[in-house]
């Protein structure tokens, strides 16, 4: 207020200038509590030893270190932060960069994923090289299909669930033991475990949908754990904790992938070649995602899928308009459990293997963050947060300038669920509507003349 | 606070008990007969009775706190009422309890519909698509319950496209043909209150509750208001229950009033009946000018009421 | 009898830890309408801090006394877990304020998997083990067939959790901390008119929830003897059942919640099946939220149209 002669410009460098100290304060405070939480968590290590009781290690670097970290990201922040206020105040901020690099990346996501096994051969050499790749992507798309099946409760009808996981457990034991006990088919099961899945979502929706949103997440993750402990104590049943193993593989529609006369191989002409299997397990779950994709994509446009999003919004204006609440709730808990279901059988059939530790609370937590991230409602968003996800720490495990600098015993995947939970957070307190925030018009006026 | 327990004062002083269900108009779209509800130890609404004329604008008026908003929603379902009877007769002679209903089938059988005091639009949306959330049991029903639509069968397409059309009519009606394809939550506030009336109306509605539409509109959107209401009243089979604070809205439009104090109904009668009723002149609209300083020195309040 | 009283005595017991862990949901969500759900690793931070506070006493400065050691690694636990406390309202909750719905519960779900997977990379992912602190027990009740004991760990967790809930008690009911408390649950906007400071209440709620999930966590592992990075989750979904069950919100509901939940699982775990233990937690919490969402002596909620 004191610089009324001079110009804005300098105003607002000297305004800054000013700020600095503050900001350095602000920093050191930051990096400050950080020293007191890292007292003693941090700062001392506990180790079994080799005889009786708990080895102590100091480890005063790391926390300065982390101090330094904090320090320098905050200042680093608050900079951005003031610099983005003064750009805010110049010009009309662009919003639509998200939305417009969301248009460019679906198609090349959907390209590469459509040949990645080939690519994966051109690339590595030849097809057995690739398997690495092809299971990446096979361990992505499962995440992806997750996602998107999620994303129909949580993003489109507001419902969070932390207990989708269940569902998944569901149509993985119900193709395991209907496989294993009576011999059915992946072909017959695959439909059943979804049919099974949705049923128990309505089974149990029907009584919890009434609650209030933080409620039924609470409902959820223990309806979740109950049945893992289930799976696990329920020995004669599911196997108990040991599970259920050699389950049987996927077959071609009925032609095994086996080197004998009547295989996969033999049939079509082809040379045997065990990643058939695979490359068939991939495109398995490419279609299945893809499947999950269209379906929400089509209700979305129809009136149940705009109820549910209509719901997300206000669930009294809902009411109000003749929508039974309930009823909408169930469709979209069964219609995502069905998914999961599917996405489940899959789980099983790739595996030949399931147990009940697979399907423990941090897995729900998991997709969830994928739907959280990728925007709670944006398709493309849940794919590319998956991708990212799932990929990205696969990816960083194999960059050996990362081992160089933290040392040989670093693995990424140890720090992945934690950037998880830092992501999660990070994401309600910067970006709530998720990085791909731009929501489609289910329906648009020009629509009219069609 | 103090005023309303004043005029309570000035009300009691020459009451009579209010007869059960005083004639009336003669065909009620909507009949509430000794409606009580209580909240724990506090009754909003008292023993209250009276009717909707079919095809009339009826406007249920009374001081802050006088119980208007629950008479609403045990009307529209969102409240249970712990004693008395809510019937809405339409025009073939079905009639519905609407007190038994549960609370979505108020509007999607017996289709009474409204709007909220706080507009609740779904703001995320388009204005489009809140039109045709509205829509909901015909486009269900075209679609299959969403079997036959997630097959794109062309029987869901004419009825969706049937559907934008009549949305699309309503936003031509209240202005907003423009903005259709824009979150509702960025229209201007006047805006977001004909579109939430407009979501209303694409229920079909036999009555149509609102809840204080006035509030907030300047003179000009007051206006078109009042043009919106006659034109629902007077094009479609819809009759309107309004509870409104702006006496220019409820003199101008109402055929019928109806005047609630302490959740009691003091006074029911056509505009013109209760700009003559002493009581609602001690009440509500004002006393005669040599007591007006009276009361409000009584009152010890010197500003009327908005 | 004797084994039902014995069982009683263990669940109590188990209770008394269970309600101070409540104490913390319950306060948090009367105040800003939150299920914090990071509160159980909260608790399990504080079990490592009082751990690794006791391995110093103890090995490095070589202090015997069994009562001086417990109380300074009470406090340490308590002082350091509520910086905690603040710290994840102040950077995970804080800005959440006036954001969607279900946007403090994502966050608080973030907050727990990082947490739990902070201090399993701090830490490691194996059982923490102490040697017992004490070892005594009284012996109530005998005959030919049955003991019927109370060990001094059993008598330290309930006076501790008795003394330090008539402490907070009086800080909530008769302190100007508490009344300013109070009026932030009721109305935010107005306390603030009114000239109370509502984000340094809410941070102190926070503080004083984490300061009890220490005491929760330092008496924990006097209990167990043990604790490994994911103890969290299942005494803070057991917890939070104990605040629902009593009435979330209420602060003697959450301790007669977790009374219950104690006794509930000790005897379920006594006379049915120790494999179903925490089937039965996790199914009284849907029962109670399917049919009395209200709890014991919460308030029935009143929807707002």
């Amino acid at each position: 207020m004191a610089s009324g002669s001079t110009t804005p410009i300098a105003a607002t460098a000297r305004a800054e200038a000013s700020l600095l100290p503050g900001l350095i304060k602000d920093a050191g405070l930051f990096a400050l509590v950080t020293l007191g939480l890292c007292v003693p968590i941090v700062s001392y290590r506990t180790d079994l030893g080799q005889g009786i009781g708990l080895v102590i290690t100091s480890r005063w670097g790391t926390v300065f270190a982390l101090c330094a970290a904090i320090f320098v990201l905050r200042l680093v922040q608050q900079l951005y932060l003031t610099g983005r206020a003064r750009r805010r105040a110049a010009r009309a901020p662009v919003v639509e960069g998200a939305s417009r690099l969301a248009a460019i990346l679906a198609p090349i996501t959907l390209v590469v994923a459509l040949t990645l096994p080939l690519l994966a051969s051109l690339l590595t050499g030849s097809l057995g090289e690739g398997r690495y790749w092809i299971d990446l992507g096979i361990l992505i798309l499962t995440y992806v299909m997750l996602g998107w099946g999620l994303n129909i409760v949580v993003g489109l009808a507001g419902l969070l669930d932390l207990g989708y996981v269940a569902f998944y457990a569901v149509g993985a034991y119900s193709y395991a033991l209907l496989s294993t006990v009576f011999g059915l088919s992946f072909w017959i099961c695959l439909p059943l475990a979804g049919l099974f899945a949705a049923a128990f979502g309505v089974l149990l929706g029907f009584p919890v949908l009434r609650l209030r949103g933080d409620y039924l997440a609470i409902v959820t993750l223990a309806f979740g754990e109950i049945i893992r402990l289930v799976l696990i104590n329920w020995t004669d049943f599911s196997g108990g904790a040991a599970g259920i193993s050699s389950i049987p593989r996927v077959s071609f529609f009925g032609l095994p992938f086996t080197a004998g006369e009547n295989g996969f191989a033999a049939t079509f002409g082809l040379s045997f070649n065990a990643m058939h299997r695979l490359v068939f397990l991939y495109y398995l779950i490419l279609v299945l995602a893809l499947v999950t994709n269209l379906v929400t994509l089509r209700m979305r446009r129809l009136p149940l899928g705009r109820a549910w999003e209509a719901l997300r919004e206000d669930e009294i204006a809902c009411r109000s308009l003749g929508i039974d609440t309930t009823i909408t709730k169930l469709t979209a808990f069964a219609l995502g459990a069905m998914f999961a279901g599917f996405a489940g059988s899959f789980f099983a059939v790739r595996q030949a293997f399931v147990s009940p530790e697979s399907f423990n609370f941090l897995e729900s937590a998991i997709i969830l963050a994928i739907v959280v991230l990728g925007g709670m409602g944006s398709q493309i968003g849940v794919a590319i947060a998956a991708i990212v996800m799932i990929g990205g720490p696969e990816l960083l495990r194999n960059l050996g300038f990362l081992k160089a600098v933290f040392g040989e015993g670093f693995d990424p995947n140890e720090y992945r669920l934690l950037l998880f939970g830092l992501a999660m957070v990070a994401m309600m307190v910067f970006r709530p509507r998720g990085l791909i925030s731009e929501r489609t018009p289910s329906v648009t006026i020009a629509e009219r003349g069609r | 606070m103090t005023l309303a327990t004043g005029i309570n004062r000035l009300a009691t002083v020459q009451d009579e008990p209010p007869a059960a269900i005083p004639g009336g108009p003669a065909d009620p779209v909507l009949i509430v007969d000794h409606l009580t509800m209580r909240f724990g130890g506090l009754t909003a609404v008292n023993d209250l009775s009276f009717k909707v004329g079919r095809g009339d604008i009826t406007a249920l008026i009374g001081p802050n706190g006088a119980g208007k908003t629950t008479v609403f929603n045990c009307i529209t379902g969102f409240y249970k009422p712990s004693e008395g009877m809510i019937r809405l007769v339409q025009k073939g002679g079905e009639t519905y309890l609407l007190e038994r209903l549960p609370g979505h089938d108020v509007n999607r059988l017996a289709r009474v519909a409204r709007t909220f005091q706080n507009i609740r639009l779904f703001p995320r949306m388009t204005v489009l698509e809140n039109l045709l959330v509205a829509m909901h049991k015909p486009l269900m029903r075209a679609s299959g319950f969403s079997i036959l639509g997630i097959l794109g069968l062309p029987a869901y397409r004419s009825a969706e496209k049937a559907g934008i059309e009549k949305a699309a009519a309503w936003l031509d009606r209240i202005g907003l043909t423009a903005r259709a394809d824009d979150a509702a939550g960025d229209l201007p506030y006047g805006d977001q209150r004909r579109l939430e009336i407009a979501r209303a109306m694409c229920t079909d509605p036999v009555l149509l509750c609102l809840d204080e539409p006035a509030a907030g509109l300047n003179p000009r959107e007051s206006s078109e208001l009042n043009t919106l209401l006659r034109l629902i009243r007077d094009e479609y089979d819809t009759s309107v229950l309004l509870i409104e604070h702006d006496m220019s809205v409820v003199m101008q439009i109402s055929d019928r009033i109806v005047v609630l104090d302490y959740g009691t109904k003091i006074a029911d009668g056509t505009p013109d009946d209760i700009r003559t009723d002493t009581r609602v002149i001690a009440a509500y609209l004002g006393v005669d000018d040599e007591e007006v300083a009276a009361v409000e020195a009584e009152v010890g309040l010197t500003g009327t009421q908005a | 009898m004797e084994f039902f009283a014995q069982q009683f005595i263990n669940g109590l017991t188990l209770g008394s830890i269970y309600g101070l862990i409540a104490i913390g949901y319950t306060m948090v969500f009367g105040i800003i309408g939150m299920v914090n759900f990071a509160h159980g690793d909260v608790f399990m931070v504080s079990a490592f801090i009082a751990l690794i506070a006791f391995l110093i006493l103890t090995t490095w400065l070589g202090l015997s006394s069994v009562a001086l050691v417990f109380l300074i690694v009470l406090v340490i636990a308590m002082a350091l877990t509520a910086l905690w406390g603040w710290a994840i309202e102040r950077v995970a909750y804080r800005p959440l304020r006036g954001s969607f719905r279900l946007a403090p519960l994502i966050s608080a779900i973030g907050v727990s998997i990082f947490l739990s997977n902070f201090v399993q990379v701090v830490q490691g992912a194996r059982n923490k083990p102490v040697p017992p602190l004490v070892r005594d027990v009284v012996v109530l009740y005998q005959n030919e067939q049955y003991t019927v004991t109370l060990s001094y760990k059993q008598a330290i967790i309930m006076i501790t959790t008795a003394v330090l809930l008539a402490g907070f008690w009086y800080l909530v009911q008769k302190t100007p901390f508490g009344r300013a408390q109070r009026a932030v649950e009721q109305d935010r906007r107005m306390a603030a008119l009114l000239g109370i400071n509502v984000d340094r209440t809410i941070s102190l709620t926070f503080v004083l929830g984490a300061a009890l999930a220490a005491v929760a966590g330092t008496l924990y592992l006097l209990y167990y003897g043990v604790v490994s990075f994911s103890d969290g989750f299942v005494p803070g979904v057991k917890a939070f059942t104990a605040a629902v069950l009593g009435g979330i919100g209420s602060l003697p509901g959450a301790v007669i919640g977790g009374i219950i939940i104690g006794l509930i699982e000790t005897f379920w775990s006594a006379y049915f099946s120790i494999e179903y233990k925490d089937v039965a937690a996790f199914l009284i919490l849907i029962v109670v939220l399917i049919f009395k969402p209200s709890g014991i002596l919460g308030r029935p909620e009143v929807e707002k149209v």
